[in-house]
């Protein structure tokens, strides 16, 4: 076996890319420099009573813009093309590409049909119609896929943990020295300096940092709305203590508390379940009060509802909290063991990001509960927590989804910043944060374990930050 | 005025209080202060050596207690062993007589600090020399980070959706997306290592702590400062929209003004006001930058000494570290709120 090159025998489109790439970057310059001293572009009023926008250079730029942007696109989409043609001939890109092939094949998928239907489809509809938005939605979903399908087993080349003799930090594109048949042949972006494949580790990296980042966001804006929503609404001595622990909270500085919460001294005192046992409490206060402020007068549907959904959630934060020999170990019904470490990680960002998402509930409901409707409600006589989950929160998700989608970067920054210290979760874990740690101490030798994991999560996050523009700016248009 | 100023330094005290007090009963919890009897002692100890080691050393009192002792409220403890007297506030081991004369209270009211069990120095000196690097770091990112945050702000936000505001703005989204210790290892791989063969920087800032140059500081600098930048340029193009949008400059534009006239004499003094705070509020978050920032380049300054202490729970030299950062937090909390006060006529004169 040979190693392989960046582009193999696709190599004849990176002279193109390199001129296309050029003139996009010339045009752009230009682009901000023409608008600097130019007027916008102006209505005319043709002799036949007709109107049309004069030209003017900037326009002229403008589609030199356009045009170099779809022509660098348009390599880029041969590469992809040719790279699932031809796999590893058209080298480590093809070899990548065509592993990625599932993902390729769900993102087309769900692009064309939320385009089709995307009058049908609210809000996410309309992130169809800013460029920005799909951008970002874009790059957030080609994670997505990716950690979906690896944890399938369906992309990475190699297994994230196993080593392979004769690997270690070799650079990208080596071939296995004893490949057996089944095996794929290369360490497509080399091997780490334990001899670990770095594309596998990335892809498989995605599903630890996608399978942490949202769910500890969601549950860090649960507690942050069933703590928010009333410190808003009542306001007085309630809100002066809330608004005091979650100041206190915010004055710690992250990394300090990392430090104290996430050592194997503390998960023995058992200090992070006790945390759990509290945090993880709010889903459920939130989902009971949910339903029985709105169902409250129809005793048997309350009911009915309360059990479907009460009761599989009770289950399910029985066996979270609990932990076989650990502080907490009462309960019989323990479907699974989250390993210490983990929970702890997954406690401390809980933590850490909840105060900001009170203040900012808190300050929409402060803002919400003048209107005329809240007014209107409580006239009814409806019940205050009614006029708080149905009235209030209804009407504030705009800003709440937006910062629902950039809190999951920065949870994502935060889970990269614990697995920079080396704290909490496993060593051998694939997670980025752990990787780009274990690959900086050789920075200035070898490069490739260090890059890929940071350019993955920089883009990730990223497309977060972007899909929340899109949103953001499509929500405003209502 | 005077009232509010005190009302926010009693809160402040109060969150001051209330957090070293949170940073004190994790420290000492048992199994933490195992661990640094094991690491002072032996790490063969057996349970009955480590609880003895701890009584010996004053940590076996009651957390509260203790906590008086650090701040400096109640009497340090003293223990009468066959060697002499050994006590918080006394050095080795002493005479009846001297300790008789030694201070009975020493804690951070008196000025001591504590004694770091890592370093085997005076926590006070160590929190000096290691806050000097950082206080050179800092203000270098703020140097480099206010200005040209200020400016992208203000450029993208004085002609809302145009071209430089749409470019600019894409920026800004770019730099908020990458945490230092992304932007910091693609710097250092471009810049310093010997693949790329760049070479323009140097991959640590061990040397720039005594000799900081162009060579061997910038690069840590940039990588604290782009993060930060994004966030300021957003909420200075923010501010600076509203303004643009406001009566007082179309009234300015129909007089004839010029636009740079409109942008530097009209909005700019209006639109900073917003920025300020955001600015104050900013340090407390760089202070994690510092930390992370300070460990990729081995530059030994507070965030250093943050890692080190907590990785070997150091228990006084810890508390000295959250005591610091949240005077820093809480102080530039109060500056932003004064500051906030006066910018704004509009609460200054009601």
């Amino acid at each position: 076996m040979e190693a392989l090159t960046w582009t193999g025998s696709a190599a004849f489109l990176n002279p193109i890319l390199m001129v296309t790439v050029g003139l996009l970057a010339i045009t752009v310059a230009a682009w901000v420099v023409t608008s600097l001293f130019t007027a916008g572009a102006r209505p005319v009023t043709g002799a036949d009573g007709t109107i049309t926008l004069a030209g003017n250079p900037t326009a002229m730029v403008g589609m030199g813009v356009r045009l170099s942007f779809l022509a660098t696109a348009a390599v880029l989409l041969a590469y992809i093309l040719l790279g699932l043609a031809m796999g590893t001939n058209a080298g480590i890109i093809g070899g990548m590409t065509q592993q990625f092939t599932p993902v390729w094949i769900a993102l087309v998928a769900m692009f064309a049909l939320s385009i089709v239907f995307k009058r049908k489809l609210g809000l996410y509809g309309k992130l169809f119609d800013s460029p920005i938005g799909m951008i970002g939605f874009g790059i957030v979903m080609f994670w997505v896929f990716t950690a979906i399908f690896a944890a399938m087993d369906m992309i990475a080349t190699h297994d994230a943990l196993s080593q392979v003799s004769g690997m270690k930090n070799k650079v990208p594109g080596t071939p296995l020295r004893s490949a057996e048949d089944g095996d794929y042949h290369w360490y497509l972006l080399g091997g780490d300096n334990l001899a670990r494949d770095v594309f596998s580790r990335m892809v498989k990296g995605s599903t630890e940092v996608l399978k942490y980042a949202p769910l500890a966001t969601l549950f860090a804006f649960m507690v942050g709305i069933t703590l928010g929503l009333p410190a808003g609404y009542y306001g007085g001595r309630l809100d002066t203590f809330l608004s005091f622990l979650a100041n206190l909270i915010l004055a710690f500085p992250v990394i300090l508390l990392f430090y104290l919460l996430v050592t194997p001294e503390i998960v023995d005192t058992g200090l992070p379940q006790y945390m759990a046992v509290v945090l993880f409490s709010f889903p459920l206060i939130f989902c009971a009060v949910l339903l029985h402020s709105r169902f409250k007068t129809q005793p048997s549907k309350n009911m009915t509802y309360l059990a479907i959904v009460l009761v599989p959630l009770f289950l399910l934060y029985m066996s979270l909290i609990n932990s076989a020999d650990s502080k907490i170990d009462f309960w019989p019904l323990d479907f699974f063991d989250i390993p210490g470490g983990v929970l702890v990680v997954f406690v401390s960002v809980v933590f850490v990001n909840s105060p900001t998402v009170f203040r900012i509930v808190r300050g929409l409901a402060l803002d919400i509960k003048t209107r005329d409707y809240v007014a209107a409600a409580q006239t009814r006589g409806e019940s205050t927590w009614y006029i708080m989950l149905w009235e209030i929160l209804p009407n504030v998700r705009g800003p709440l989804i937006v910062d629902f989608c950039l809190r999951i970067g920065y949870t994502i920054i935060l889970l990269g910043t614990l697995g920079f210290f080396g704290l909490g979760l496993p060593p051998e874990s694939p997670d980025w944060g752990s990787t780009i740690n274990d690959g900086r101490k050789l920075l200035s030798i070898y490069l490739h374990p260090a890059l890929p994991p940071a350019f993955a999560l920089m883009s990730l996050v990223l497309g977060l930050n972007l899909l929340a523009d899109g949103l953001r700016e499509e929500s405003l248009k209502d | 005025m005077g009232l509010f100023i005190l009302r926010r330094s009693a809160v402040m005290l109060l969150t001051a209080l209330c957090l070293t007090f949170i940073v004190f009963v994790l420290t000492n919890l048992y199994p933490n202060l195992e661990k640094l009897a094991k690491t002072q002692g032996n790490f063969r100890m057996s349970d009955e050596a480590v609880a003895s080691w701890l009584a010996g050393n004053g940590y076996a009192q009651p957390t509260p207690v203790k906590y008086g002792q650090w701040l400096g409220v109640l009497p340090g403890w003293t223990l009468e062993t066959e060697e002499g007297i050994k006590g918080r506030c006394i050095t080795g081991f002493a005479t009846a007589e001297q300790a008789a004369e030694a201070p009975q209270f020493c804690g951070i009211l008196q000025g001591d600090w504590g004694y770091s069990t890592r370093f085997k120095k005076d926590v006070g000196s160590i929190i000096e020399t290691r806050l000097g690097n950082t206080g050179f770091l800092m203000m270098w990112v703020l140097i480099l980070m206010v200005p040209s945050a200020l400016i992208i702000g203000i450029l993208a936000g004085m002609r809302e959706g145009s071209v430089l505001d749409r470019s600019l703005s894409t920026v800004s989204i770019a730099t908020t997306a990458t945490p230092e210790y992304v932007s910091g290892v693609i710097f250092i791989a471009i810049f310093t290592s010997s693949t790329v063969g760049l070479k323009w920087f140097k991959g640590t800032a061990t040397s720039a702590m005594e000799n900081p140059t162009f060579e061997n500081f910038f690069l840590p600098v940039l990588t604290i400062a782009l993060y930060g930048m994004g966030y300021i340029a957003r909420m200075t193009r923010a501010s600076m929209t509203e303004v643009m949008t406001a009566q007082y400059i179309r009234t300015a534009r129909l007089k004839g003004v010029s636009f740079p006239n409109i942008v530097i004499k009209h909005a700019l003094r209006n639109a900073l006001i917003a920025p300020f705070t955001v600015i104050l509020l900013q340090i407390p978050w760089l202070l994690n930058g510092v930390v992370i920032v300070e460990s990729l380049f081995n530059y030994k300054g507070f965030g250093w000494a943050l890692v080190e202490a907590a990785g070997n729970n150091d228990i006084e030299l810890l508390l000295a570290i959250s005591v610091v950062s949240v005077v820093v937090v809480l102080l530039t909390q109060l500056i932003s709120d004064i500051g906030y006060v006066f910018l704004n006529p509009r609460i200054r004169i009601s």
